[in-house]
């Protein structure tokens, strides 16, 4: 597969932020000790001065670190809000719930699990389901990973799943290469909800239309996921 | 081969948060059961992050995140608890030894015999529970060994998720973990094998809540 250069990377931006609050101990986040001796061409060394969410997140686990919580906050806030946005809530609303979110992320810091998610999904999920508890007043059913009942998946994916993050770039380059058509059914499909109901009628697409393209959608999304894992 | 899991559709619409309660349980459960179903939902809520990662930034209120911080500071330190009842709750061992996922337990309690049942027919009992949302009829239903659930076709959908045992109809064979959907289009009449008796989790004549999108995608489920 060809390699993306991404030229709009959101993460320059979380990049700067970083530049800007250099004093984040971030090597300490994952217990690195620092070694005056290896520094140089430690690999790990490269990443001190760009943490990744991932370290920023284990940050507010084991520190209560507030200046890597900062960092998310800036970065994910506004994302979150848009997103709220999108799905019909206005703006005063969406931003509170943005807000009680990410209070949410630095409450349940410790839960998070790199093996079962990137920073993005999780925060996703959790932004998700506030919204379906404040304004759809609904529970949210939930499986539970650890639940003594879970039927165990036969074929895990091999070498201990790297880190999803470095998935997550697939999946972003495999958006970007969808054809419109395709791309638009997938956002209509996470983005879209009661407040913008009229939208899919608008369109006018046939219904086997919109099906066939959003099953092609995923089919290719799922399979830019596979390959990631085949190929790492 | 017959389809025993939660069509494609609907696992987006959970993983997307469109989905109502009484049918966002049954996905719940399902992939408790299906490692292929969970999979698939977690995919699709990685495009999620993905789709949120590249959404245009809306701007905050200036004092947005001073005040964030004012509140999280508010938070006693010593709240890691609050990260330890998530990954530990104290969930009473289930007394009746059904291992039954947990997203259900949370709806139906430690025991199934505490529930309300109601015979049916002759080797057919059913107990409805309460599930948020809207007047979807959500219930456990139990066959005894051999014994079959009258022939019937439905008002609406009707999604069955096999928790214990295993039944069969017309179509096929459906065994723990398995999904049927059937629309009002679908006479069928369960009969569950003679190797034991069979639990299922039944949604039916669940309303068309799910508008605009998914409500034009799932209608061909929902209704005829």
């Amino acid at each position: 597969m060809e390699q993306t250069v991404e030229t709009a990377d959101p993460g320059v931006e979380l990049h700067n932020v970083v530049a800007a609050l250099s004093t984040v101990p971030v090597a300490h986040a994952k217990g690195i000790a620092f070694d005056s001796d290896m520094s140089v061409n430690d690999p790990v060394a490269a990443t001190v001065d760009e943490p990744t969410p991932e370290q920023l997140l284990f940050a507010v686990a084991e520190r209560r670190d507030r200046a890597a919580f900062t960092i998310l906050f800036r970065h994910f806030a506004p994302r979150l809000k848009a997103y709220l946005m999108r799905l019909g809530a206005e703006a005063g609303a969406a931003e509170e719930l943005a807000q009680e979110a990410m209070i949410m992320v630095w409450r349940r810091a410790e839960t998070f699990d790199p093996a079962q998610a990137s920073v993005g999904t999780w925060i996703f999920r959790i932004a998700r389901n506030k919204r379906i508890d404040a304004l759809r007043r609904e529970r949210r059913p939930e499986f539970d990973p650890e639940d003594p009942c879970l039927q165990p998946d036969p074929a895990p994916a091999a070498d201990g799943q790297v880190e999803r993050g470095q998935s997550d770039e697939r999946v972003r380059a495999a958006l970007k290469t969808l054809p419109a058509e395709q791309a638009e059914v997938v956002r209509m499909a996470y983005f879209e909800d009661k407040a913008h109901g009229t939208i899919a009628e608008e369109t006018e697409l046939p219904l086997g239309t919109v099906k066939s393209r959003l099953r092609l959608a995923m089919g290719r999304l799922r399979k830019a996921l596979r390959e990631e894992s085949l190929t790492l | 081969m017959i389809a025993t899991r939660v069509p494609e559709e609907m696992l987006l619409a959970y993983a997307t948060g469109a989905l109502n309660e009484p049918l966002s349980l049954v996905v719940a459960s399902h992939i408790s059961l299906n490692p292929t179903s969970r999979a698939e939902v977690e995919a699709y809520e990685q495009v999620g992050g993905a789709l949120l990662e590249d959404l245009e930034p809306a701007a905050l209120s200036d004092d947005a995140l001073e005040r964030t911080l004012e509140l999280i500071q508010l938070i006693p330190q010593d709240e890691t608890s609050v990260a330890e009842q998530i990954c530990a709750p104290v969930k009473p061992q289930p007394a009746d030894g059904l291992a039954l996922p947990s997203a259900l337990r949370d709806y139906i309690g430690p025991d199934i015999e505490a529930l309300e049942w109601k015979t049916v027919l002759r080797g057919v009992e059913e107990a409805e529970f309460s599930v948020g949302g809207d007047g979807a009829r959500t219930r456990l239903m139990r066959i005894a060994p051999g014994a079959g659930a009258p022939r019937h076709t439905h008002g609406g959908m009707e999604v069955t998720l096999v928790l214990e045992g295993a039944y069969r109809d017309a179509s096929g064979r459906y065994a723990r973990g398995d999904v049927q959907v059937a629309d009002d289009g679908v006479e069928h009449a369960p009969v569950a094998e003679e190797a034991g008796t069979c639990l299922c989790l039944v949604v039916s004549d669940a309303p068309i809540r799910l508008t605009g999108f998914f409500g034009r995608l799932l209608n061909p489920f929902i209704r005829h």
